[in-house]
C-alpha cells in the first residue's frame, strides 16, 4: 500500500500541519514527520484537510432504478464531493427491508469501493407502514444495519412508529422519520403559501412537516428510544426542535444542502428539476435552518440526493419526480451558505459533515479527528476556488442538480478512504 | 406578444387592444360571410389532455374563421399514464409545423413548459392548465361585462364558488384588476387558497353582504365531489350559503349580470332560474368566446414570420 505525506494542510481549518498515512491508517500529524523513503508526497499548502464527509441520506436507487444511479456510480459521485461513507435510503425495488437486500446493497459498496456504503433498513415491509419489517434481522446481519427509515412515506401510523421505536432499543438502533403528515399533503407540489395559490400547485403546508416531528419526539421521549429527523425544512421544525432539546429530549436532525440555500420561488418557473419533497421552502425557512444548523439544533447536514433519469424531470410539473442530486455539490453549498456567512466554523463542518453523522449511524471507522491512529478517511478541500455548475460533468450517472448554472465556491481535491485515494488532483482516481 | 400564458402578463393596453380587436371580430357573427382570410396557410394545433369540448369547438370556429388549418390532437391522459410524453408531442408538433398550440392540460404550468422549454418555437396558448390559469375565459368574461357594464374601471365584480381549485377564477382577478374593476371572491374558507395576500382583490365569506355591492356575479363551478374531501359538508349546505337563487339574485342591483363559465351544476352553485333569466349572460359567453379566441390567434399568429429554430 502506498504511503502517503499530505504536507501544509490546514487540519479541519485550523493550525497547518503534515498528515503521514500508512496502512490505511494517520500514522502522524505535525511538521518534520520521519517519511518513508517511497511515500508520495501531496503539496496541500492552502487546502482545508477534513475528515472523510459521511452522508446520512443517500438515494443509490440500486437495487431497481439502475437507469437513475447505481451503487457504482453513486459513490463515485460520493467521493467527488468529498464523502467516505452513505448510508443508503430503503426506497428502492426491492425495498431494503429484509438482510438479503441490505447484505447485496453493502456488498455492493464493498465491492465498488469508493466510499463505505451503510445500508439503511426499512422500517416496515414494503414500506407501506403497517407491519414492521425484520428489523432484528437487518440488525444482525453482515450489512450491521443501526439506521431505519420509510424514506420517501412517513411512518405516520402513531402505534406503528412507538412500537419502531421500541423495537429498536434491542440493538441501539435508530428510526429516521421522513416528517410528512400525509393526508395533509395529498397531492402536494410544492411549499403551502402564497405562491403555491398564484401558480395552482397543491401546498405542501409547513405543518405537516411540523405536526410529526412533534408527535414523533413526544413518542420517544416516552419510550427514549433513538429519534433521527431527515430533512428538516422549516422554521417551525427549528423552534419544536430547538425547544425539544432544551428540555433535555433526546432527537437528532438533518438539513439538505438545498433547504440550506434555494427558496420556493423557483417553482414559478415550473422547472421540476426545483421539485423536491420536502419542497423548497420560503427565505424565512432558509434562515432558520441555517441558524439551526449553526446553534446546534440541526446536528448534520445530509444530501438527500436523490438521482433521476432525464425522462423523470424533463416534463411537466406534476408528472415529474420529486429529488435533487446533491453529493458533489453539497460541501459547496456549505461552504457558500455557512461559512462564508461566518455561520460556521470549518471545524464546526467537520462536526456536521463527519463526526455528528458518523455518531448518529454509528459508523465506527468515520468521523474520526484526524489524528494518529485513525483511519485515513480525509478529504482535502479548496475553498479559494469558484466554479459553475455544469450537470454534464457530474459522475453520478443523473443530471438533476438544482444548482446548473450557479458559481459555488470550492472544490474537493482529493479524498482517501482508508489511505487509499478515491480522488486526487480533483478527479477520480479509477 | 408571443404567448398567452397567463392573464397576468397582459398589460392594460395589450388586454384593451384584444378586446377592441375581439368587438371587431364579433361584428363578423352578423354578416352572411363569417371568414377573415387573415391566417391562411397558417396551422394551429389544438393540443387537449384534457377533455373539454367546449373550449376545443370555441378555438376551433375561432381558428377556421380565420382561415388557418385546424389540427385537433386529443392526447388525453398520454403524458400522466406513461404515454408519449409532453416533450415528444412538442417535438412532433414542431416537425409538423404548428404555428400555434392551444394547449389543455391538467397539470398547472405544462403550457408555460411548451413556450419555455425550447422544444418547439410556435406561439403557445394555455388554454386552461390544471388549477392555474384559464385566460382566454378571462378575457371573454371580461368582454362580456363590457358590452354590458361599459368600461370596467370601478366596477364591482363578484366571484364566487371554488376559487382554490379555479383556474377561471385566477385568470379573472389577475385581468379584471388590470383593467381597472374592483375584485371581491367569496367562497368558505376552505376553498380559498390558504395565502390571497398577493392577490389584487378583496376577500369575504358573506355572499349576501357582497350581493348589493355587485355589478356582475360570476359563479363558478364546484365539483360536488369536493365535499367527500371535507371542503364543506354537503352540496345542500354549500347551495344554501354559496348558490345563486332568486331570492339572491333580487338583492343584486338593477343592471348587475350574471355570469358562469360553464359547464354549471344547476341546482348547485346556480339555479336554472337564475341561469335561464334575463340577467344571465351564460348563452352570450360562449358567443363571445369565439370573437376573443380569433383576436388572440390573430394577434399572436398574423404578421408572424417566424423562422427561430428550437434549441432542444
Amino acid at each position: 500500500m502506498t504511503a502517503y505525506l499530505i504536507t501544509g494542510a490546514s487540519i479541519v481549518g485550523g493550525e497547518v500541519a503534515d498528515l503521514l498515512i500508512d496502512n490505511g491508517e494517520i500514522v502522524a500529524t505535525g511538521t518534520g514527520l520521519d517519511a518513508p523513503a517511497d511515500v508520495t508526497t501531496i503539496d496541500a499548502a492552502g487546502l482545508i484537510a477534513l475528515p472523510g464527509l459521511v452522508d446520512l441520506h443517500t438515494h443509490l436507487r440500486e437495487p431497481g432504478r439502475e437507469d437513475a444511479e447505481t451503487v457504482f456510480t453513486g459513490t463515485r459521485a460520493a467521493a467527488q464531493g468529498g464523502f467516505t461513507a452513505v448510508f443508503a435510503m430503503a426506497n428502492t425495488d426491492p425495498v431494503a427491508d429484509t438482510a438479503g437486500v441490505v447484505e447485496q446493497v453493502w456488498r455492493l459498496g464493498r465491492d465498488a469501493g469508493y466510499a463505505d456504503v451503510y445500508p439503511i433498513g426499512a422500517v416496515t415491509v414494503g414500506r407501506k407502514g403497517t407491519q414492521l419489517a425484520e428489523l432484528g434481522a437487518m440488525a444482525d446481519s453482515a450489512a450491521r444495519v443501526r439506521v431505519f427509515s420509510d424514506d420517501g412515506d412517513c411512518v405516520w401510523d402513531a402505534a406503528l412508529m412507538r412500537r419502531a421505536l421500541e423495537y429498536v432499543k434491542a440493538f441501539e438502533g435508530v428510526i429516521a422519520q421522513h416528517a410528512q403528515e400525509p393526508r395533509l399533503t395529498q397531492g402536494a407540489q410544492m411549499n403551502e403559501g402564497a405562491l403555491s395559490g398564484v401558480l395552482g400547485l397543491t401546498g405542501w403546508p409547513s405543518v405537516a412537516e411540523e405536526a410529526i416531528i412533534a408527535r414523533d419526539i413526544l413518542l420517544n421521549a416516552h419510550v427514549g428510544s433513538k429519534l433521527h429527523i431527515c430533512h428538516l425544512s422549516t422554521k417551525g421544525s427549528v423552534e419544536i426542535v430547538r425547544a425539544a432539546k432544551r428540555r433535555g429530549l433526546e432527537v437528532t436532525a438533518e438539513v439538505t444542502p438545498h433547504h440550506l440555500l434555494l427558496t420556493e420561488d423557483l417553482a414559478a418557473s415550473y422547472n421540476p428539476v426545483y421539485k423536491v419533497n420536502p419542497p423548497l421552502r420560503t427565505k424565512e425557512d432558509v434562515e432558520a435552518v441555517r441558524e439551526g444548523l449553526a446553534d446546534g439544533t440541526i446536528d448534520i447536514v445530509a444530501t438527500d440526493h436523490a438521482p433521476h433519469p432525464v425522462e423523470d424531470k424533463d416534463c411537466e410539473w406534476s408528472a415529474a419526480a420529486f429529488g435533487m442530486t446533491g453529493l458533489e455539490t453539497a460541501l459547496s453549498v456549505v461552504q457558500h451558505a455557512m461559512i462564508d456567512t461566518k455561520l460556521l466554523t470549518w471545524a464546526d463542518v467537520a462536526d456536521r459533515m463527519s463526526y455528528a453523522p458518523a455518531a448518529i449511524g454509528q459508523a465506527a471507522d468515520h468521523g474520526r479527528p484526524l489524528e494518529a491512529g485513525a483511519p485515513a478517511n480525509i478529504v482535502l478541500y479548496d475553498p479559494r476556488v469558484e466554479r459553475t455548475v455544469v450537470p454534464e460533468e457530474s459522475v453520478s450517472l443523473s443530471r438533476n442538480t438544482p444548482f446548473e448554472g450557479m458559481t459555488l465556491p470550492g472544490k474537493v481535491v482529493a479524498t482517501f478512504l482508508r489511505g487509499t485515494p478515491t480522488v486526487l488532483d480533483g478527479e477520480l482516481t479509477r | 406578444m408571443k404567448h398567452l400564458l397567463s392573464a397576468g402578463d397582459l398589460s392594460r393596453d395589450e388586454a384593451q387592444l384584444i378586446l377592441d380587436t375581439a368587438e371587431e371580430m364579433r361584428s363578423l357573427a352578423d354578416r352572411p360571410i363569417k371568414k377573415l382570410p387573415a391566417l391562411r396557410g397558417r396551422t394551429v394545433v389544438n393540443l387537449f389532455f384534457e377533455d373539454s369540448t367546449r373550449t376545443r369547438i370555441s378555438f376551433e370556429a375561432a381558428a377556421k374563421r380565420l382561415s388557418a388549418d385546424v389540427i385537433n390532437f386529443s392526447a388525453k391522459g398520454s403524458s400522466l399514464s406513461k404515454g408519449e410524453s409532453l416533450k415528444d408531442t412538442a417535438l412532433t408538433l414542431q416537425a409538423m409545423g404548428a404555428d400555434g398550440v392551444v394547449c389543455r392540460h391538467g397539470s398547472s404550468g405544462a403550457p408555460h413548459l411548451l413556450a419555455t422549454s425550447g422544444w418547439m418555437t410556435g406561439s403557445v396558448v394555455n388554454a386552461g392548465d390544471g388549477t392555474h390559469e384559464h385566460p382566454t375565459q378571462a378575457l371573454l368574461d371580461a368582454f362580456t361585462m363590457r358590452r354590458h357594464l361599459g368600461a370596467l374601471d370601478g366596477r364591482r365584480i363578484t366571484i364566487v364558488g371554488d376559487v382554490l381549485h379555479s383556474r377561471v377564477a385566477r385568470s379573472n382577478v389577475l385581468l379584471l384588476s388590470t383593467l381597472g374593476a374592483d375584485v371581491t371572491v367569496v367562497a368558505p374558507p376552505t376553498l380559498l387558497p390558504v395565502d390571497m395576500s398577493t392577490w389584487p382583490c378583496v376577500t369575504s365569506y358573506d355572499f349576501d353582504s357582497v350581493l348589493p355591492k355587485s355589478d356582475a356575479v360570476m359563479m363558478l363551478r364546484v365539483q360536488r365531489e369536493r365535499m367527500n374531501d371535507a371542503f364543506f359538508p354537503s352540496a345542500r349546505e354549500y347551495t344554501r350559503r354559496y348558490g345563486l337563487d332568486r331570492n339572491r339574485m333580487a338583492q343584486l342591483p338593477d343592471e348587475a349580470i350574471v355570469l358562469h363559465p360553464g359547464p354549471m351544476n344547476r341546482g348547485m352553485e346556480i339555479s336554472a332560474e337564475v341561469a335561464d333569466s334575463t340577467r344571465s349572460v351564460i348563452v352570450e359567453q360562449v358567443t363571445n368566446g369565439v370573437a376573443i379566441r380569433m383576436a388572440v390567434l390573430y394577434l399572436l399568429l398574423s404578421g408572424t414570420n417566424e423562422t427561430e429554430e428550437p434549441t432542444a
